[in-house]
């Protein structure tokens, strides 16, 4: 296998945008395009993660209407759908097809546009990542899934309720504060200064969660450009080498051994840590997949950042915002930032990028400029889930 | 004709359920219960499964309660896990005091965790992305 860099990426602003998800995906990707220093003749392939497109504005077979709209020739597009997941899987087949020679130089990205669909609608095709004929029938919805989330831990951990509650506050509070500092947010200049009641006293939105436990819906899009780790320097004076992917699959949740442990994410992670060579101590800067309080808990220990229950103390400390380490969403994370499902792991990407570029925005960026980075992108009730690991220097 | 791997089909679980029957596999390799139905056992992924009947009955591993449903569903009900008496764990809805399962409650709340039910069921109309009616386990405290 070769050696692949990302020479080039951009993500939309996220929120409310009112724009197809053709026009998202193609925002995204020519600012990707133009960072890349890339025309359209030198893109060979492209991907694209792309959830609900069909229900939000009646577009399946969307890859070729990319090409055909980015005027990429007639190069092969392929649709990736993990849920939110998407954009994760998508970047780690492109990656795989660099690095496994067959390409030079593709594109990856992902888009979505929920907020047209309203929260009714768009609470029942999100839902439709549980499995449909035994978890799907009961109305369970994904912040039905994180509240059971949250009550095991609570359990297992033997933190009373009201306890955890305030450490998940914490999560949203440190998020939030970098959403607000970053321009391309759905919050930017909102909530920057939570404070533990706020979150508390939300509307409870499904029962212990309160509104300000969960991410937003969003529109948006975000691309990347992939390169041969050989020929990135002449496109780009700062190549962001692709140290290690992983992906990880899990059945319905009852089949699961543990719904605080994902199986999923400990394979998925494990395996991106060892084709990086690298471990959990060795990474300076995380987007972890926080659709919900309790989720960012719960997978910074299963990516072995923390010991099993000690994950909601760490947020709790500030251990995981900027000044600790590893510092968790930077960039607001899906509360702050937005989860524009499709372009999410796509948008965590970007924003390792920006780190390790030293370019995230004023009072997100960690100083000194980190050398690793890594992403977490969960689909479902732990169904997909995949990971990058992002370096400023090659393996 | 080709060989068919399911022992036991969603619909003839869903037609067990609605007789307050709740159905599983059990498997001849390992002896282990799956539930609910899969081509494989869910704990040594055989595929010599039996059909037999479960005793319906379990603890709660966790719940919560949803006031912002899908489309299609009516507000305000609880979704739980129940680890069943012979392994296998599966998702229902939960027949109990709303107020004693919510926040309202507070930490006490948390006593419905471990708590003992057993199986009824539930059927809802379907809507039009979800091949006919739903029909779900619906526990209820013993």
């Amino acid at each position: 296998m070769r050696d692949v860099a990302i020479i080039g990426s951009a993500q939309t602003k996220f929120g409310k945008l009112g724009k197809s998800n053709t026009e998202l995906f193609c925002d995204a990707s020519l600012a990707a395009m133009e960072d890349a220093n890339v025309s359209q003749k030198d893109i060979e392939a492209l991907f694209v993660g792309n959830v609900l497109g069909g229900f939000e504005e009646g577009q399946i077979n969307i890859g070729g209407h990319l090409v055909g709209a980015l005027h990429l020739g007639n190069i092969p597009a392929t649709r990736f759908e993990g849920a939110c997941c998407s954009g994760t899987v998508a970047f780690r087949d492109a990656f795989m097809w660099v690095a496994s020679g067959f390409y030079d130089i593709v594109l990856v990205g992902g888009m979505e546009r929920a907020m047209i669909m309203g929260t009714p609608f768009s609470t029942r095709t999100f839902a439709m990542a549980n499995d449909c004929k035994y978890e799907g029938t009961t109305g369970i919805t994904f912040p039905g899934v994180f509240a059971m989330v949250a009550r095991r831990y609570s359990k297992i951990y033997d933190i009373p309720l009201d306890k955890l509650r305030e450490k998940m506050a914490h999560v949203s509070m440190k998020n939030h504060k970098h959403g607000a500092l970053n321009p391309h947010a759905q919050f930017y200049q909102k909530m920057g200064n939570l404070k533990v009641e706020d979150v508390l006293n939300s509307t409870v939105v499904c029962d212990p969660l309160t509104l300000m436990d969960c991410c937003p819906f969003s529109d948006g899009g975000a691309a990347v450009v992939l390169a041969s780790a050989d020929i990135a320097r002449r496109y780009t004076d700062e190549p962001i080498y692709v140290l290690g992917v992983g992906q990880g699959s899990l059945g319905h949740m009852g089949a699961q051994a543990d719904i605080t442990k994902p199986a999923s994410r400990v394979f998925s992670a494990r395996s991106a840590f060892k084709q990086a060579g690298l471990g959990p101590k060795d990474v300076d800067v995380v987007e972890i997949h926080d659709c919900f309080t309790s989720a960012e808990i719960v997978a910074s220990e299963a990516m072995g950042f923390f010991d099993w229950g000690k994950g909601a103390d760490a947020v709790e400390s500030g251990q995981t915002d900027i000044g600790g380490r590893p510092v968790i969403n930077s960039s607001g994370g899906l509360m702050g930032k937005g989860h524009p499902i499709g372009a999410t792991g796509v948008a965590q990407v970007h924003a390792i990028v920006e780190q390790l570029k030293g370019k995230a925005p004023n009072g997100n960026q960690v100083n000194p400029v980190p050398e690793i980075g890594m992403t977490d992108t969960l689909g479902g009730g732990f169904n997909t889930i995949a990971h990058t690991i992002l370096g400023r220097s090659r393996r | 004709m080709s060989k068919e791997f399911y022992v036991l089909t969603s619909n003839d679980y869903h037609e067990g359920l609605k007789n307050n029957k709740l159905l599983g596999l059990r498997c001849k390799n390992c002896g282990q219960i799956t539930c609910p139905p899969l081509p494989t056992c869910q704990w040594c992924g055989s595929t010599d499964l039996e059909k037999t009947e479960l005793s319906g009955k379990g603890e709660i591993l966790t719940f919560a309660r949803v006031y912002v449903p899908p489309e299609s569903f009516e507000p305000d009900y609880i979704v739980c896990l129940v680890r069943l008496d012979e392994g296998p764990t599966i998702m229902g809805r939960l027949d109990y005091d709303k107020d004693k399962a919510s926040l309202k409650n507070g930490n006490a709340s948390q006593d419905i965790i471990g708590m003992r039910v057993r199986l009824d069921h539930l059927v809802i109309p379907g809507d039009k992305f979800s091949a006919g009616e739903r029909v779900m386990p619906l526990f209820k405290p013993i």
